[in-house]
C-alpha cells in the first residue's frame, strides 16, 4: 500500500508540473522520446524515429531499407509502431507517429490532418506507382474471355458463389482498413456480388495461389507492387475508366481506381525538428522493382526485414547514397 | 432456441389438467411462432442501411470532437490531462522495467518470487522470464508487461476504494453491481471506438481499456474480501472506540488482506487477457507480433506470443497466488534473500549483452509452421467439407430465418423463451436489447452474429459437455486435460484464429472454430466440477440400487449438476460472443467487422460505434436469457473463482 501511494504521489507531482493552462494532445514532448537530438533514448544514438507499419508487405519493404539505412547510415534509433492507415494519421496528431511511408491517396485525411489540423506535411513521392483493381486468375481469361469486361460479370456470378456470399458471388477484398470503394462499385454498378473480406493481404495472396494451383474461380481486390505477379499472372478487370472527379463522392463512384502516386506523409513536428532523419525519408524514392525484391526476400525468402534490406542496400549503393543528407 | 436444454422450470404441485396444460405451452408457443413466422415472413425486417442518420450523426459528433479536443474544456482540462498522466504511468513502468535489462528484470522477477513463496516460486520466475527470452520476444514482453502492470495498478488504485464502499454500503453494491456485470459481458472489442475518440491511439488508451477489463475482479472480490471480516471483529474495534477509518486501516484491511491479494492476482490474468488486442489501438508490446503473424498467415509466429503470453501470466499467477498465502518465515531470510536475488541481477545487468543473447534462443516457429503446412495440403478435402457442410447446413439457413423473420417476431420470441428460462425481468431486459438494437439500426448484422453465436454455442457446449463428463469420470483422462486446458485458457484469444485461419480459410467457420478453442476450457471445468461434486453417498445409493453408467450419468449426475451446467452454457455462450466478435478480422462480417472498419476508415466510425453497443446489448440479451435457472449469486461466486 505504501508504494502504491508513493507511486501516486510521483504521479500527481508530474501531473501538477504539466498543469499550467491545459493540455494539448501533442505535448507529448514529456510522455515520449521525440525525434530531436537532444531527446536520444539510447546513448550514441542520434535520436528516434517514430514510424508507421501498415499491414502489407511492401510497405514493411520500404520501411525495412529506411529503417536500415537511419540506424546504420545515421545512427538514428527506429521505433516501429504497426497501425492501420487512417489510425497512422491520427499517430501524427497524438505524437504517437513521425512517418508514413508509402501513403495512398487520403485527400480527404490530407485535408483534414495537412490543411485543417496542420500536424502533418507531405514529403513527396516515394517513386512507387500504386495500381488497385479487381483480378481474376489467368486460367479464367482463357476459359471465359469475355470476363475481364464487368458488364459481363453478372453472367459469371454463379462461378463466384460461395459458402459466405449469400447466394451472390463473391468479391474477395483484403483488410478492412485498406483503400477501397468496392461496395460503392457493386452496388452502383448494380453486379450481383457481394465484398467478402479476407482480413489480410497474405489471406488474398492465399486465395490467388489456391485460385491458380486448382482452377477455382477467383474474383479479388488486388494491387500493385505486389511481388506476386512475378510468380503469377492475375488479369485486370476493365472497370469504368476513372476520370479525375469520378470518385468525388465515395457513396456515388462508379469508375475505376485512380493511377496513385504513393507518396510519403510526416508529422509538422518531424519536419521541423527531425533533421538529417527527414532530408532522408524526404529524398527516398524507389521503383516497384525494387520493392517487389525486398518484400520476395521477406515473403519467400525467409530472411528477416534487416537482413532482406541489408541484402538491397548492398546491391543497390548508388541508388540509396542519393538519399544520405549531404 | 438452439441451446436450451429442454424443460427447465421447476414442476408446479397444481392440479393435473394444469400441469398438463403448463407441460404444452412451449410447444404451443414455438407452433404459435412458427405459424406466424411464415404468415409474416419478409414483413417488417430491418434491412441493413450503410446511410443510417444514427450513424451520420455519431461521425459528426467525433468531428465535433475533433475539432474541439484542444480547445474544449472539458478536453483541456480533464480527458488530455487523463490521457498525459496514464501516457506517463506507462513510460515510468516501461523506462524502469527497460533499464533494469534481461539480468535485473529476472532477478527482481525471482526476488519477488522468493518473497511471496519460496525457493520455487523463484525458479518459476527464473526459468518462466529466461524462457520468454529463449523464444526471442523480450523485448516485446518487457512493452507487454510494463502495459499489464499500469493497467493493473490503475484499476488496484480505483477498484479497491470503489470494492471498499461496496464493501461495507449494501446500497453502494446495489448500483456498482449491474454495472460491473455490464463490464464483463462486453465483448472487449466493442469498446475500443470510445476510448479512441477521447484519449485518441497509443499506449494511453491501451491502458485505459485494459483497465476497464481488469477492475471488475479487482471491485468484486475486495468488496467480498470486506464484507466477509468477521463482524465481531469490527465490532469489537468499534467499542474500543475507534473511529470509522481506524477500523477500516487496522481491522477491515487487515483481515482481508489475503482475499484481496487473490483479487490482485485475478486482476492480473484479466489484464493479462486484454493486453495483446489492444495493440489494434498501437500499444506496444506481443500483440503486434500477433497481429502481423495475422496479417502474414503464420501460424507458428502467432503462437510464439501466445506461449510467451502464457508464461508471463503463470509467473504473475504463481507470485500472486503464494503471495496470498501467509508463510512462517522469518522475515530476516525473506527480504535477505529478496535483496541478493535483485542484486545479482543487477550486478549481471552491465556484465551481460544489453539484448537477450541470440544464441540462447530457440527457433520453434518454422517447425510449427511445416506441421501446419502438411495439414493444409494434405487435409484439404476435409476442412473444405466441415466449413461447407456447417455454413450451407446450419449457418445459412438459420441467418436466413432470424433476417427474414419480422422484427417484432424475434422480439416477441426472445421475451417468451426468456420468460419461460429465466422469469419475466429477464424476458423484459433481453427483449429490451433487441429493440434497442433495432434502434441503433443494426438489426440485420445483429441477427448475422447471433446466428454465428447461436451455433458456435452449440457446439462449444456440446464439446465442453463431453470433455467434461469425460474428465469426471476417468481421474487419468482429467490429469491430461487439465493442463491443456489451463493453458488454452490464459492464452490471448487471438492467437487462436491463426490455426483456425490456416485450416479454414477466412470465414464465419473459422469464428466459430476459434470461440471453440476459447470457450470450452471454461466450459468442461465447470462441468466437471459440476458432475464431480454430486455427492458420493448419492453416486453409491444410485449404484446400489443397480443403476448401469448410463443411468446413473443422466438420471443422478447431470440432474443434480444442473445449476453447474447451465452456468457452463452462460459462461460459454457469453464467451462465444466475444471470440465470435474478434473473428471478423479474419472475415466471420457482421457487428465484429462494423467495429474493425469503425476503427480502420472514418467514414465508417459512427457505424462502428453503433456496433460496439450493439454488441453489448447483445450480451446482455444472452446473459439474461441463461441466467435465470442457475441464479445470480451463484454465477459471480463462479465467475470470480
Amino acid at each position: 500500500m505504501k508504494k502504491l501511494r508513493l507511486i501516486a504521489g510521483v504521479l500527481v507531482l508530474g501531473l501538477g508540473a504539466a498543469a499550467c493552462g491545459g493540455a494539448k494532445v501533442d505535448d507529448t514532448s514529456s510522455a515520449a522520446p521525440s525525434a530531436n537530438a537532444s531527446a536520444g533514448a539510447a546513448a550514441g544514438s542520434a535520436g528516434t524515429v517514430k514510424m508507421a507499419i501498415n499491414g502489407w508487405v511492401g510497405y514493411e519493404a520500404s520501411a525495412a531499407v529506411v529503417d536500415y539505412l537511419l540506424e546504420n547510415e545515421l545512427h538514428y534509433k527506429v521505433e516501429k509502431v504497426t497501425l492501420n492507415e487512417e489510425p497512422s494519421w491520427q499517430g501524427m496528431e497524438s505524437g504517437d507517429v513521425d512517418v508514413v511511408l508509402e501513403n495512398w491517396g487520403h485527400d480527404d485525411l490530407k485535408k483534414k490532418y495537412i490543411e485543417e489540423k496542420g500536424v502533418a506535411v507531405e514529403a513527396g513521392p516515394n517513386g512507387n506507382k500504386g495500381v488497385i483493381g479487381w483480378y481474376v486468375p489467368e486460367w479464367m481469361v482463357q476459359k471465359y474471355p469475355d470476363i475481364t469486361d464487368y458488364k459481363n460479370l453478372p453472367k459469371y456470378a454463379d462461378l463466384f458463389k460461395t459458402s459466405e456470399s449469400d447466394g451472390k458471388g463473391q468479391l474477395l477484398d483484403g483488410d478492412p482498413s485498406y483503400v477501397t470503394n468496392d461496395e460503392a462499385l457493386v452496388k452502383n454498378l448494380k453486379l450481383p456480388y457481394k465484398v467478402v473480406y479476407a482480413g489480410s493481404e497474405a489471406a488474398l495472396i492465399k486465395a490467388a495461389q489456391t485460385a491458380t494451383q486448382q482452377q477455382k474461380p477467383l474474383l479479388m481486390y488486388f494491387y500493385e507492387p505486389q511481388w506476386l505477379f512475378s510468380q503469377l499472372k492475375l488479369v485486370k478487370i476493365n472497370l469504368p475508366p476513372y476520370t479525375p472527379g469520378c470518385d468525388a463522392d465515395p457513396k456515388k463512384i462508379a469508375c475505376d481506381y485512380p493511377p496513385y502516386d504513393l507518396d510519403k506523409i510526416v508529422s509538422k513536428k518531424f519536419a521541423e525538428t527531425g533533421g538529417p532523419a527527414y532530408e532522408l525519408i524526404k529524398n527516398f524514392t524507389w521503383s516497384n522493382d525494387d520493392q517487389n525484391k525486398v518484400a520476395d526476400d521477406i515473403t519467400n525468402n525467409g530472411l528477416s526485414d534487416e537482413a532482406a534490406a541489408k541484402k538491397w542496400v548492398d546491391a543497390n549503393p548508388t541508388v540509396w547514397q542519393a538519399w544520405i543528407p549531404k | 432456441m438452439v441451446a436450451a436444454p429442454a424443460d427447465i422450470a421447476p414442476p408446479v404441485p397444481v392440479g393435473e389438467r394444469a400441469q398438463r396444460l403448463v407441460r404444452w405451452l412451449p410447444v404451443a408457443g414455438a407452433v404459435l411462432v412458427v405459424a406466424l413466422y411464415v404468415a409474416f415472413k419478409n414483413t417488417a425486417v430491418l434491412p441493413h442501411d450503410d446511410d443510417a442518420s444514427l450513424f451520420h450523426w455519431l461521425n459528426d459528433a467525433r468531428d465535433w470532437v475533433d475539432e474541439n479536443r484542444n480547445t474544449s474544456p472539458f478536453f483541456l482540462y480533464f480527458i488530455n490531462y487523463v490521457r498525459l498522466g496514464v501516457a506517463e504511468l506507462f513510460t515510468l513502468f516501461q523506462t524502469a522495467l527497460t533499464a533494469l535489462g534481461w539480468p535485473g528484470l529476472i532477478g527482481v522477477a525471482a526476488g519477488l518470487g522468493w518473497l511471496a513463496g519460496g525457493w520455487r516460486i523463484a525458479l518459476v520466475s527464473v526459468v518462466g522470464f529466461a524462457g520468454i527470452g529463449a523464444l526471442g520476444l523480450w523485448d516485446a514482453s518487457v512493452d507487454t508487461l510494463a502495459l499489464t502492470l499500469s493497467s493493473v495498478l490503475l484499476s488496484l488504485v480505483i477498484g479497491i476504494p470503489i470494492g471498499i464502499l461496496a464493501g461495507r454500503s449494501p446500497r453502494v453494491r446495489r448500483i456498482v453491481s449491474p454495472v460491473l456485470d455490464v463490464m464483463q459481458i462486453m465483448p472487449t472489442f466493442s469498446y475500443l471506438s470510445p476510448i479512441v475518440l477521447l484519449f485518441l491511439i497509443g499506449p494511453a488508451s491501451a491502458t485505459i481499456a485494459t483497465m476497464i477489463y481488469a477492475i471488475p475482479p479487482a471491485i468484486r472480490i475486495t468488496a467480498l474480501a470486506i464484507q466477509r471480516v468477521s463482524p465481531t471483529a469490527v465490532e469489537a474495534s468499534e467499542s474500543l472506540g475507534a473511529t470509522g477509518g481506524q477500523t477500516l486501516r487496522k481491522v477491515r484491511l487487515p483481515m482481508a488482506l489475503n482475499t484481496i491479494t487473490l483479487g490482485v492476482n485475478q486482476t492480473i490474468a484479466a489484464a493479462l487477457s486484454m493486453v495483446p488486442l489492444v495493440a489494434l489501438i498501437a500499444a506496444p508490446g506481443l500483440g503486434v507480433d500477433l497481429i502481423r503473424a495475422l496479417a502474414r498467415v503464420n501460424v507458428g509466429a502467432a503462437l510464439v506470443p501466445g506461449i510467451a503470453i502464457v508464461i508471463i501470466a503463470i509467473v504473475l499467477d504463481r507470485i500472486t497466488r503464494s503471495a496470498a498465502v501467509s508463510r512462517a518465515r522469518s522475515s530476516v531470510v525473506r527480504w535477505a534473500g529478496f535483496a541478493v536475488a535483485i542484486v545479482a541481477g543487477l550486478a549481471l545487468t552491465p556484465v551481460l549483452a544489453p539484448e537477450f543473447p541470440e544464441q540462447w534462443q530457440i527457433q520453434i516457429v518454422r517447425p510449427i509452421n511445416d506441421v501446419v503446412g502438411w495439414i493444409e495440403a494434405n487435409w484439404y478435402g476435409f476442412t473444405g467439407f466441415l466449413n461447407d457442410t456447417v455454413a450451407y447446413g446450419l449457418l445459412n439457413p438459420l441467418q436466413d430465418v432470424l433476417t427474414s423473420a419480422p422484427w417484432w417476431l424475434v422480439t416477441l420470441a426472445v421475451l417468451a423463451f426468456a420468460w419461460r428460462f429465466s422469469g419475466l425481468r429477464a424476458g423484459l431486459v433481453a427483449a429490451g436489447c433487441l429493440v434497442a438494437i433495432a434502434a441503433l439500426s443494426l438489426w440485420e448484422h445483429g441477427m448475422e452474429t447471433l446466428t454465428i453465436v447461436l451455433v458456435a454455442s452449440v457446439i462449444t457446449i456440446a464439446v465442453g459437455l463431453a470433455l467434461g463428463i469425460a474428465a469426471a469420470r476417468s481421474r487419468w483422462f482429467a490429469a491430461v486435460l487439465r493442463p491443456i486446458l489451463d493453458a488454452a485458457q490464459t492464452m490471448p484469444s487471438f492467437s487462436y484464429l491463426l490455426p483456425a485461419v490456416a485450416l479454414f480459410g477466412n470465414g464465419r467457420f473459422t469464428a466459430i472454430i476459434a470461440s471453440l478453442i476459447y470457450a470450452v476450457p471454461v466450459v468442461a471445468r465447470l462441468v466437471e466440477d459440476g458432475v464431480r461434486a454430486v455427492p458420493g453417498t448419492v453416486v453409491e445409493a444410485a449404484r446400489s440400487a443397480g443403476s448401469t453408467d448410463r443411468q446413473l450419468l443422466w438420471k443422478v449426475q447431470l440432474p443434480m449438476a444442473k445449476s453447474s451446467l447451465l452456468l457452463a452454457a452462460n459462461q460459454g455462450i457469453v464467451m462465444t460472443l466475444a471470440m465470435v466478435v474478434i473473428g471478423a478480422l479474419v472475415g466471420a462480417g457482421a457487428l465484429g467487422y462494423d467495429v474493425v472498419a469503425g476503427i480502420a476508415q472514418q467514414e465508417d466510425y459512427g457505424k462502428g460505434l453503433a456496433a460496439g453497443v450493439a454488441l453489448v446489448l447483445l450480451g446482455v440479451m444472452l446473459d439474461r436469457i441463461t441466467q435465470g435457472a442457475s441464479g445470480r449469486p451463484n454465477s459471480k461466486k463462479k465467475r470470480i473463482a
